[in-house]
């Protein structure tokens, strides 16, 4: 039995964590992170789970408690966001390399500077390489159904590594939605019993984590990493596939929308993809056929599934909310446009740079760039390969 | 296209615009509506002008994007109209919604606005009588309801009994329960 | 030995069997070889404390020599000995005495 709630992202998300009852959460506050913190605290407090919840003193620690937590053989979970992440980063490379399968809701706020607390993805876009799965989730429900599913991937036997599971800051995280939740009992049955492979705390059977791994082993080990970021496409398939017969709604490593015909596409990636279903429809009322291809897995990138959807259409617009300075544009174009560019027939690719700081985006702005894509469909010219939209001249 | 409700609130950030606006989606949600309730503000500045946003609909709300045609706008703070263009947007039948001890005539005259529906009520005067201090967010919530009946009363008060006993108290709960019917009964339209 | 590729190390660098570093016999990379001169040696420890490595074979609180698998001849025992009874010799010069002495 599901029961419907109206929650707010960052309700949703401690929630969701309560439901998973991790044994370890080690966790520092940080807007718009804060509430799911703050919320998870009270259950700890009222004896709603049976985690061990440290508090840190800074996202470093926070981090550092998850690794040893993991290495220890707990389930092991966190949250941030922006500068929480950026501290973070050093840990961050090593819970992927020690192939800890830590679960963390990132809450994308622009990283600084100047301080801005608003949405934007510069936060986990930055993270990209770390070695960490990325799931983004559109709205409420998909994080509550990410973080679920982000438990089993993790831990994965083909995979162990850490999955980053994030969401806009505010627009998501302080928006209240609908959210169908299921019953602890059917997550928990769901996620299983943790297993850890080598668990420090396995007295009989000594392990060494984080010992010196210079040039003779340390390629290998990141070899290994890039396999484990190839299992994981597969992997998400598969647990979304199961996950599907549980709560019966369907996760794919990226989901389409409009019409499966449409020759117009435009890329995005959390809340905005629900702004651009939004457009899609208004504009199939003005006789406009549109299609959206929403990015649900970053990392690892879905590279097949993309050309495959992309095969037929005539020309594509990738919506990127982070820049990536001194870079021919922002980071899901320029995978998306790599991935392209093998293809025999030439499909022109324009990238649009887009509500960085928590710039608002409307229905109208995401229209205009229809209209673009229309123009270069008629013209077959690319005016500008770069865009800005919504920024002021 | 699919039809949503869409409420702008305008108030200063400590008001409960916030909380009146997510508070109101899950009322709806509760007559098995589709909901968003979500704010637009900073970091913690009380007093700040700030809006918030409630979206209703029969059927999935798919965008997430700031409301610029809204069906109502709420405004919290009558000092906020020279402040804010709490007007922008608002259609022919739109409902323009203000705590003031002024009459909605006064208030168009002020606004030098022409179109829709203009209520008015002192929702500061029922707050500071029922709740001992200015949070007029309540109060708005009753006065919008009785302006535009997007729920009903009962599932209003009975969300808010549920939240504010959680929150705070049972008293707190009725007091400000009191604040939503008072202001129900006294709102004006012009 | 051949160094094992990526699909055959243990994951994330991990070492799966305690103490392994016993297998490395760090003692290949000494220039200078610790002589301990039994005569002015006292029992003092006073190199056991300061060996980096464990490299002083204390037995019955007697020190007895060293452990040459490990010991990368780094002189602090010799540098602290405060009865000069721990010689540092070449390397070299102490293989070739030794084959002399065959």
């Amino acid at each position: 039995m599901e029961t419907i709630k109206a929650m707010t992202g960052d309700e949703i998300a401690a929630e969701t964590i309560r439901q998973i009852n991790p044994d370890v959460m080690a966790a520092y506050p940080i807007t718009p992170q804060t509430e799911i913190v703050q919320i998870f605290s009270e259950f700890v407090a009222n004896g709603l789970v049976d985690t061990e919840m440290v508090r840190v003193e800074s996202e470093h620690s926070a981090m550092s408690a998850c690794v040893g937590a993991a290495s220890a053989g707990a389930r092991a979970m966190t949250a941030t966001s922006a500068n929480g992440l950026a501290l973070m980063w050093e840990i961050v490379y090593i819970a992927a390399s020690l192939r800890l399968p830590i679960v963390m809701p990132v809450v994308n706020r622009a990283l600084s500077g100047p301080i801005n607390i608003h949405c934007d993805h510069s936060d986990s876009m930055g993270a990209r390489d770390s070695g960490w799965i990325q799931l983004y989730s559109e709205n409420c429900q998909e994080i509550y159904d990410n973080l679920i599913q982000a438990v089993r991937i993790a831990e994965d036997k083909s995979v162990l590594l850490p999955v980053m599971v994030t969401f806009d800051g505010f627009i998501i995280s302080h928006g209240t939605e609908r959210v169908k939740i299921l019953e602890d009992e059917q997550v928990r049955k769901f996620i299983g019993k943790y297993n850890p492979r080598y668990p420090l705390l396995d007295i009989d059977n000594p392990v060494t984590y984080g010992p010196l791994d210079l040039f003779d082993y340390y390629f290998e080990h990141k070899r290994q990493q890039v396999e484990a970021m190839k299992n994981a496409l597969d992997v998400i398939k598969k647990i979304g596939g199961e996950y599907t017969q549980l709560s019966g709604r369907s996760y794919e490593l990226i989901e389409e929308f409009g019409s499966p015909d449409a020759d117009l596409v435009v890329i995005a990636a959390g809340s905005t993809a629900g702004t651009v279903k939004g457009a899609i429809e208004e504009l199939k009322e003005e006789g406009i056929n549109a299609k959206l291809l929403k990015i649900r897995a970053f990392r690892p990138f879905p590279q097949d599934e993309i050309k495959q959807s992309l095969r037929k259409v005539a020309v594509v617009a990738v919506m990127d909310r982070s820049a990536s300075f001194g870079a021919v544009g922002g980071p899901i174009f320029l995978e998306v446009r790599s991935a392209l560019l093998d293809e025999e027939r030439r499909i022109p690719v324009v990238n649009y740079i887009y509500g960085l700081g928590g710039r608002n985006i409307g229905i109208e702005d995401i229209k205009k760039v229809f209209q673009d894509l229309i123009q270069i469909r008629k013209t077959g010219k690319v005016k500008n390969l770069v865009n800005y939209l919504g920024v002021r001249e | 296209m699919k039809k949503i409700t869409e409420i702008r609130w305008h108030g200063r950030a400590g008001q409960g615009a916030k909380t009146a606006a997510l508070l109101l989606a899950g009322a709806a949600l509760k007559e098995g509506k589709y909901i968003q309730g979500f704010p637009e503000y900073g970091p913690e500045r009380e007093g700040a002008p700030m809006k918030a946003f409630t979206r209703i609909s029969k059927s999935p709300i798919l965008i997430h994007c700031d409301i610029v045609n809204p069906e109502a706008v709420v405004v919290l703070d009558s000092t906020l109209l020279e402040v804010a263009n709490v007007t922008q947007g608002l259609g022919d039948e739109g409902i323009l919604l203000v705590n003031t001890k002024s009459s909605p005539e006064e208030i168009r005259e002020r606004l030098k606005f022409n179109k829709g529906k203009v209520f008015t009520v002192d929702a500061t005067s029922i707050s500071l009588k029922t709740l001992g201090r200015n949070l007029p967010n309540m109060p708005m919530l009753g006065a919008l309801i009785k302006a535009n009946p997007l729920i009903k009363l009962e599932t209003l008060l009975s969300s808010v009994r549920e939240k504010f006993e959680k929150k705070f108290s049972s008293k707190i709960a009725e007091s400000n329960i009191s604040a939503i019917e008072k202001a129900y009964e006294e709102v004006k339209l012009e | 030995m051949k160094e094992k590729g990526w699909k055959d190390v243990p994951l994330g660098g991990l070492i799966l069997e305690a103490g392994s570093a016993k297998e490395y016999l760090t003692g290949s990379w000494r220039t200078f070889r610790p002589v301990l001169d039994e005569k002015k040696c006292k029992h003092c420890l006073i190199c056991w404390i300061y060996c980096p490595d464990s490299s002083i074979i204390v037995e019955d609180g007697k020190m007895k020599g060293f452990r040459y698998d490990y010991c990368k001849g780094c002189g602090i025992c010799s540098t602290e000995c405060p009865f000069k009874a721990i010689e540092m010799i070449e390397e070299a010069k102490y293989k070739a005495e030794k084959e002399g002495e065959k």
